[in-house]
């Protein structure tokens, strides 16, 4: 409780200065704020900034750092902080203060701060994986881990902790996914953009960007109740190519499915940035839309749509909840589609979930493979930004 | 002018075609403009076939979660075995296990069967006293301990049955396979036949699907999503109040205030890129700086509710810096022009008109983040949490689970009663996010201005 009731006596604290500041610079002032440098609230603002600002910093970054830190001693240094803030900037408030430079500076240095936060995150992310992939590093050999064909963690030692076959795995999903998503997205995307009439739009637009705000974790689900039960009785059984519900095809097919609106949305923007003169330029010469579309218009979107896709393709394979429920943990390299194989995500959950040892190479190889996945998403993100970017340069 | 005319008879050499007779070429034009057009509409009706496959199979499967099974009898409450010195001392009653009250539930039971001379063939004892579910004891002690002069009386209770009777009423379990199946048997469901057929068993909604927290593997018909659904909205409080102001202010200085050098554009690049991170990369993050750097409590929403905020800042950075581009700078200078600072402008002004755009923004990205797993798997949310977690602040650090991880720990159970119970939690979870998308658009429409 003690921190709560700080955090509400440093807010106390930081009205109470705003109240007092605000009075005390108007009675300075003999009651006429025209004599003031700035308009009076802001005489109360200072103060109540400088009050509140640096103690809740203060109680933040201690509990943060120190989670198990003496809570009054926490207590009794953020309200001591308060109270040099109230008082330091309570002396500084006189009619002649430029209140209002003093208050619009501290604003801007909280928002430089906020600003900031987005390259710490970055820079969080990459520090945590860095370090622990080092000591895994340091205790498995690195040429084992990238060219490694087989994947048997074993807790107690003697382990194989080979990459390929989840790469295998990883770049088999997404393929099927792509496959599944690129034509059905990009065909859609045709036809709202091209063909369809508003009213037709307006309906089915909306209805395929359902499929995007639908949780992961659904399309998970679906995948392990009725996508892979069903691939499984209906294709692999009959066709003799495996009786497992969790393959790569089902998590590949639902995959596409959760990609579809991503592609299509995407493409759908880029189409309709060509310009309408060029396809009034091909209608012109006497050809059919159709034409017009594949001789003309996807050419020129052609740049902006692989953009597209390579950022459909890295988010197919950071994905993780359909392969954790829909392909299986079984490490293996195959072709048949129908069976089970596993993914670099689902390797990192299955490592990091349950009881851990931060010292063992079979934890420590998660923080490895999440490096793998970052740089390699990481690169597909900006080189399909660049792209995008200069494409809608081009016709801007 | 001229009075030169054109030849008739130097005319090109006459083509074989017409106007009105569509030729060869032509036709197999048309036909492939037709063919084009009709893969761009099945690629429409694929994608929409997909969106209602998805939720009918989610909604068929999860629907029966929000039905229970209960079966009411009298229950004689015996003083002899509940209260053996008779003094209804609160202590000594505490001390009573559950297995006593298991033992006083079935006596009941069988006490109701010969009373309405329900005899089944072949039925054993365990298939009597198995129809009684587990926790059923257990809620039965907890009423007695809240009022002990209960004790001594007969009263009606309300006791949940089995899973495989529950899900013998719901189309899950039908004789045959109950035939095969050990935790239950045909005599068990012809049983539970001829108590409805008495009127005592029935199926009705349930309530404590909502409020219910997790129970454990052998009785899926307890489990509810109370917890998870708490610890959605205390990760979702996390993020409420520390990604929105963040976001709010990291995107007012790049979009009105910052310097356009160097720095200002690696950390554009930076928020576009941490867009598109796999999110169980913020897990990992999570679970280096939050749990093994700082130390923080596992499975606490205030860790899941931090991994959340550094996941959905950059959606709402991105979404903010639109709505405030979306004003239109003569705003900004009619403000300036009458001696505002530029900071005046921008609080006073530009903020006000743009605000309708952020909270679309962040209803969006809070609903991103509630349907998001897999970082949460990384923190240790999956742990089984039966406890309901404290008020805010002290509840922010007890363990507490998630609407979508309670789903995955369903779909890892053995009893496929679970399924039931994860789809049944998804359809909670949907609602939720529908209700939020919801308002989102209504904001929307209601003040958008178009400048």
């Amino acid at each position: 409780m003690p921190v709560s009731w700080t955090l509400l006596l440093v807010l106390a604290m930081a009205v109470a200065g705003f109240v007092i500041g605000r009075s005390r610079v108007l009675a300075a002032a003999g009651g006429d704020s025209r004599l003031l440098h700035s308009r009076t609230n802001y005489y109360g603002w200072n103060i109540a900034l400088y009050t509140a600002v640096p103690a809740l910093f203060l109680i933040a970054i201690w509990l943060f750092a120190q989670p198990g830190a003496n809570r009054i001693l926490v207590a009794g240094v953020a309200l001591a902080v308060a109270a040099v803030g109230l008082i330091w900037s309570l002396q500084r408030t006189a009619p002649d203060f430029r209140a209002r430079n003093a208050v619009e500076s501290f604003v801007r240095g909280l928002l430089i701060m906020c600003s900031s936060i987005a390259i710490l995150t970055t820079a969080g992310i990459v520090f945590s994986m860095l370090f622990e992939t080092g000591n895994f590093f340091s205790q498995y050999p690195w040429q084992d881990f990238f060219f490694g064909t087989t994947w048997s963690p074993r807790f107690g030692g003697g382990s194989q902790l080979g990459i390929l076959p989840l790469v295998w795995g990883t770049l088999y999903i997404s393929f099927i996914a792509l496959a599944v998503s690129i034509p059905i997205g990009l065909f859609a995307a045709i036809y709202m953009s091209e063909y369809a009439s508003p009213r037709m739009r307006g309906f089915a637009k909306p209805m395929i960007e359902i499929l995007a705000g639908i949780p992961t974790i659904v399309y998970g689900l679906f995948a392990l109740i009725t996508v892979g039960p069903m691939l499984r009785d209906y294709f692999a059984q009959p066709l003799g190519l495996g009786n497992s519900g969790s393959s790569v095809m089902t998590a590949g097919l639902v995959m596409g499915i959760m990609l579809i609106p991503f592609v299509s949305s995407l493409s759908d923007d880029i189409i309709n940035a060509v310009p309408q003169s060029l396809r009034d330029a091909a209608l012109g010469l006497g050809s059919t839309q159709s034409e017009t579309v594949r001789n003309v218009v996807l050419p020129a979107a052609l740049p902006g749509i692989v953009g597209a896709i390579l950022l459909a393709a890295s988010r197919a394979i950071g994905e993780t909840m359909i392969v954790v429920l829909g392909a299986g943990a079984a490490a293996r390299m195959d072709l048949n589609p129908f069976e089970a194989m596993t993914t670099i995500t689902v390797k990192i959950v299955s490592q990091l979930t349950g009881d851990t040892d931060f010292a063992a190479p079979e934890t420590l190889v998660a923080f490895a493979l999440g490096l793998t996945l970052f740089v390699v998403t990481l690169g597909l993100n900006i080189v399909a930004l660049y792209v995008v970017r200069k494409y809608r340069e081009q016709y801007e | 002018m001229t009075d030169a005319t054109f030849p008739a008879s130097a005319a090109a050499p006459q083509s074989k075609s017409s106007l009105l007779v569509v030729d060869e070429r032509t036709r197999k034009r048309n036909a492939a403009e037709k063919r084009f057009r009709a893969y761009g509409l099945s690629a429409i009706a694929i994608a929409l076939i997909a969106l209602v496959v998805l939720m009918y199979s989610i909604f068929s499967d999860g629907i029966g979660a929000f039905r229970q099974t209960y079966l009411e009898i009298p229950v004689t409450l015996d003083a002899a075995q509940l209260d053996k010195n008779g003094n209804r001392n609160p202590e000594d009653i505490k001390k009573v296990l559950t297995t006593t009250y298991g033992k006083l539930l079935d006596q009941s039971l069988q006490a109701v069967m010969t009373q309405n001379g329900i005899t089944i063939e072949g039925i054993a004892a365990k298939d009597v006293s198995d129809l009684i579910s587990k926790e059923a004891s257990a809620q039965l002690r907890n009423r007695v301990l809240a009022n002990p002069d209960l004790v001594g009386q007969t009263i009606d209770a309300r006791v949940l049955v089995n899973g495989r009777v529950d899900g013998y009423y719901k189309g899950r379990v039908s004789m045959e396979s109950a035939a095969r199946d050990s935790n239950t048997s045909p005599a068990q469901l012809q049983l539970a036949d001829a108590l409805k057929g008495k009127g005592m068993l029935s199926t009705e909604w349930n309530w404590s699907f909502l409020t219910n927290p997790d129970a454990s593997d052998q009785r899926p018909e307890a489990a509810g999503v109370g917890v998870a659904i708490l610890g959605s909205l205390y990760m979702m409080l996390v993020v409420l109040f520390l990604a929105v102001p963040i976001g709010v202010a990291a995107s007012i200085y790049l979009e009105e205030f910052a310097p356009k050098n160097r720095l200002t554009d690696i950390i554009e690049v930076n928020i576009s890129n941490l867009a598109a991170v796999p999110s169980i990369v913020f897990g990992i993050l999570g679970l280096a700086a939050f749990i093994n750097f700082a130390g923080l409590p596992q499975s606490a929403p205030i860790v899941g509710g931090l991994v959340l905020t550094l996941m959905t800042l950059p959606t709402i950075i991105i979404a903010t810096r639109a709505a405030l581009k979306a004003v239109p700078p003569s705003i900004r200078d009619a403000a300036l022009g009458v001696g505002a600072s530029k900071m005046q402008s921008v609080f006073h002004h530009v903020l006000p008109l743009a605000m309708p755009g952020i909270l679309t923004g962040t209803i969006i990205g809070l609903a991103q983040a509630l349907g998001e797993t897999a970082p949460l798997l990384l923190i240790g949310m999956v742990a089984f949490v039966k406890n309901f977690p404290a008020a805010p602040m002290e509840g922010l650090f007890d363990p507490a689970s998630a609407l979508p991880v309670q789903v995955y720990n369903w779909t890892q159970r053995a009893d496929p009663a679970f399924m039931e119970r994860a789809s049944g939690a998804i359809i909670v979870l949907l609602v939720f996010l529908l209700c939020m998308n919801l308002i989102a658009i209504f904001l929307r429409r209601k003040f958008e201005r178009r400048w």
